[in-house]
């Protein structure tokens, strides 16, 4: 089992033809991937060629691709300008869920833009994310499949590189995954933290669960509040910006802390008072995971 | 991106919000100008991103022209908060009955423009909020519908009791949104917004700040920018499309990815560091961002060593070598390099590297525990 995508997602790429979207499609086909269809307007008829010889459809829209496919997972490499329509445009044609990785869209655009898709039912991962990976079964976005592993550990976090840190060194360690998600470090997100616990204490397959955070916003607190609540599994944490100063924007348009609000060390106090087990170091996260799951 | 309380109330006065008019000026003899053609008492306030600017004696009342001048002699060149003023606004001083608080935020958890509003003005609303929630009304506007008119009386009534007051309220209050969207912001602030005895309702301070992520279609805006707010590095970085925080440490980090950046720093802390910035080369193993990141850090006279921190996963490690080898060719640097590399295409990497003569390593902590290491030693 895994969570959001596995062997049978079937995937529309919408910017496939431009530079980063269509070397990610090629890296996702060669992953495994079933991607059904790309989008790019204008470029409708036209076959878009991946990995040895395969090749995959181009529509002009995201309608006709859904209705011609069958796909119900879009992942969007569209750039900002444009990106915020392209997710209204998945959430009407009626996709299951949206991963939008695109940075740098306007925080207005996306306030409106998952409020139509929540209006719809439709699930938004990102934007400003990696996208997801099902190790062995999917992945949608832009993880690199060859640090993953397929195992019982599920791994949510807000960051990219970071993400790719930590599940590298659980893949060294023996420890493969589920289902590894980035969840974006956007201020306005489609799928947070509990969204995503959720489903991970739902799955059989997941034993324990690695949440990666950082400065900002009060999601972190309000998982760890759901952690104890309602979580069987073990969870280690992580959070970033320990050293960050406040009122400075970290890069993530997201990982700013505003007053005294969104410190790290507020984060790290209210993950220890739920039970979850605090990694100071990345290096820390599976030695924690090792002993909570011994 | 802040922008200066001048350019707010620009934003303000274009949407139809009651702002007193204002000059801005950079010599105390215009300031003296400004005051004598609005005659009565002005008001001088320095132009600084910064808060608490009334504490630290950047704001002052002049009964008349030579009074402003003098003023304006202190406030400009003055030090807030680490800023200095090299602007300042010159507006008539107002008769003020009452003071209340207007602002809004895009909030993270409503995912929607947030109105707080209280009939208690120049507070810090945080503060409040926290405190005594009960002085705060607080409303989300759907994104779907904007601002309906029954939501802005809502407000307005809760700072008024006079229905003529409650009136020009809601009006500002329905303009405030209308700025906010018009503008990109991701936040905007009247703080405080008077009464005058005569009865009429004004924003006599005005607070913005815009989303980075709209500059690129709102070009008139970008324009704002003031970039004698921030240290030079800042400036160069944003230009070479890199992301960069100068702090105040000696570890130069230089490291792909916001989250892993953000945790370099916090390991050299771990280990007994104080790093230098933060820094986002992205995910490109382009050799000209590399060079531009290696001119920013270096240009950072406190900087000992500097630290790379690279996860290969789509970037492939060895071509992050071959552009940090192609970047040190170019410029010419003495200080002492760690490098981290893992991922894809490790070991081609770490030979590419030790072929060069740099010292290179697979572990995170390793190399943060010996750029501290020679930070010290330097």
């Amino acid at each position: 089992m895994a969570i959001l995508i596995d062997s049978d997602t079937r995937v529309v790429v919408q910017g496939i033809t431009g530079r980063d979207g269509s070397f990610h499609t090629r890296e996702m086909m060669a992953y495994g991937t079933r991607v059904v269809a790309g989008v790019t307007p204008g470029k409708g008829s036209q076959m878009f060629e991946g990995p040895n010889g395969s090749s995959v459809p181009i529509f002009n829209g995201m309608d006709e691709a859904v209705r011609e496919t069958g796909a119900d997972t879009s992942v969007i490499y569209v750039p900002p300008r444009f990106a915020a329509g392209a997710i209204l445009e998945a959430a009407e044609a009626g996709v299951d869920l949206i991963v939008a990785i695109t940075e740098g869209i306007p925080v207005l655009d996306m306030a409106r833009a998952h409020a139509f898709a929540r209006d719809r039912g439709v699930r938004v991962l990102g934007p400003n994310c990696p996208g997801l990976i099902s190790p062995g079964k999917s992945k949608v976005g832009i993880l690199p499949g060859q640090i993953v592993a397929e195992g019982p550990i599920g791994v949510v976090s807000r960051s990219g590189t970071l993400t790719y840190e930590a599940v590298f060194q659980l893949t060294t360690a023996g420890l493969g995954q589920t289902t590894c998600v980035g969840i974006g470090g956007d201020p306005l997100i489609g799928t947070n933290f509990i969204s995503c616990l959720e489903a991970f204490e739902e799955d059989s397959e997941t034993t324990a669960v690695v949440m990666i955070g950082e400065i900002g916003g009060t999601d972190e607190q309000e998982a760890a509040a759901y952690v104890k609540e309602n979580m069987s599994k073990p969870v280690v944490g992580f959070i970033a910006g320990q050293t960050a100063p406040p009122g400075r924007r970290m890069g993530h348009a997201g990982a700013i802390i505003s007053g005294s609000s969104g410190t790290a060390e507020e984060k790290i106090r209210v993950f220890n008072e739920n039970g979850i087990s605090v990694a100071i170091r990345p290096a820390d996260i599976v030695g924690l995971l090792k002993s909570r799951l011994a | 991106m802040d922008i200066h309380e001048y350019q707010a109330k620009e934003c303000f006065r274009s949407v139809g919000i009651p702002v007193p008019p204002g000059r801005v000026v950079g010599t105390p003899e215009e300031a003296e100008v400004a005051a004598e053609k609005y005659g009565g008492t002005v008001v001088i306030k320095a132009q600084v991103h910064s808060g608490g600017r009334g504490k630290a004696g950047g704001v002052k009342l002049a009964k008349h022209p030579v009074e402003a001048r003098d003023y304006a002699s202190q406030i400009l060149g003055m030090d807030i908060n680490g800023l200095s003023v090299d602007k300042i606004l010159i507006t008539p001083a107002e008769d003020i009955d009452t003071e209340a608080y207007v602002g809004v935020l895009l909030d993270r958890k409503a995912q929607a423009a947030t109105f707080m509003v209280s009939p208690e003005g120049g507070i810090d609303i945080e503060e409040v909020a926290r405190t005594s929630p009960s002085a705060i009304r607080k409303l989300s506007v759907d994104p779907r519908y904007g601002m309906l008119p029954h939501q802005a009386y809502w407000l307005a009534s809760f700072l008024y009791d006079d229905p003529n007051l409650v009136n020009q309220a809601r009006k500002i209050i329905a303009q405030l949104y209308d700025a906010f969207v018009g503008s990109g912001a991701s936040m905007a602030e009247i703080n405080p917004l008077i009464t005058t005895p005569a009865g009429v309702v004004k924003a006599i301070d005005a607070k913005m700040s815009i989303d980075d992520s709209e500059l690129f279609r709102r070009p008139e805006i970008a324009e704002m920018r003031d970039t004698s707010s921030e240290p030079p590095s800042e400036t160069k970085a944003r230009e070479a499309g890199l992301s960069y925080v100068k702090l105040e440490g000696d570890v130069g980090c230089c490291v792909n990815g916001a989250g892993l950046a953000m945790a370099t720093m916090d390991l050299v802390k771990y280990y007994g560091g104080e790093p230098a910035n933060f820094l986002d080369i992205g995910g490109s193993s382009n050799p000209d961002k590399v060079v531009a990141a290696l001119e920013i850090i270096t240009s950072d006279p406190k900087v000992k060593v500097i630290l790379f921190n690279i996860f290969g996963g789509i970037t492939r490690c060895d071509d992050v070598a071959n552009g940090i080898i192609e970047a040190t060719e170019n410029i010419d640097i003495e200080l002492p390099i760690v490098i981290r590399l893992t991922g894809t295409n490790e070991d081609l990497a770490l030979k590419i590297l030790e072929d060069a003569g740099l010292s290179a390593y697979t572990s995170m902590d390793e190399v943060v525990e010996k750029a501290v290491e020679l930070a010290g030693a330097a």
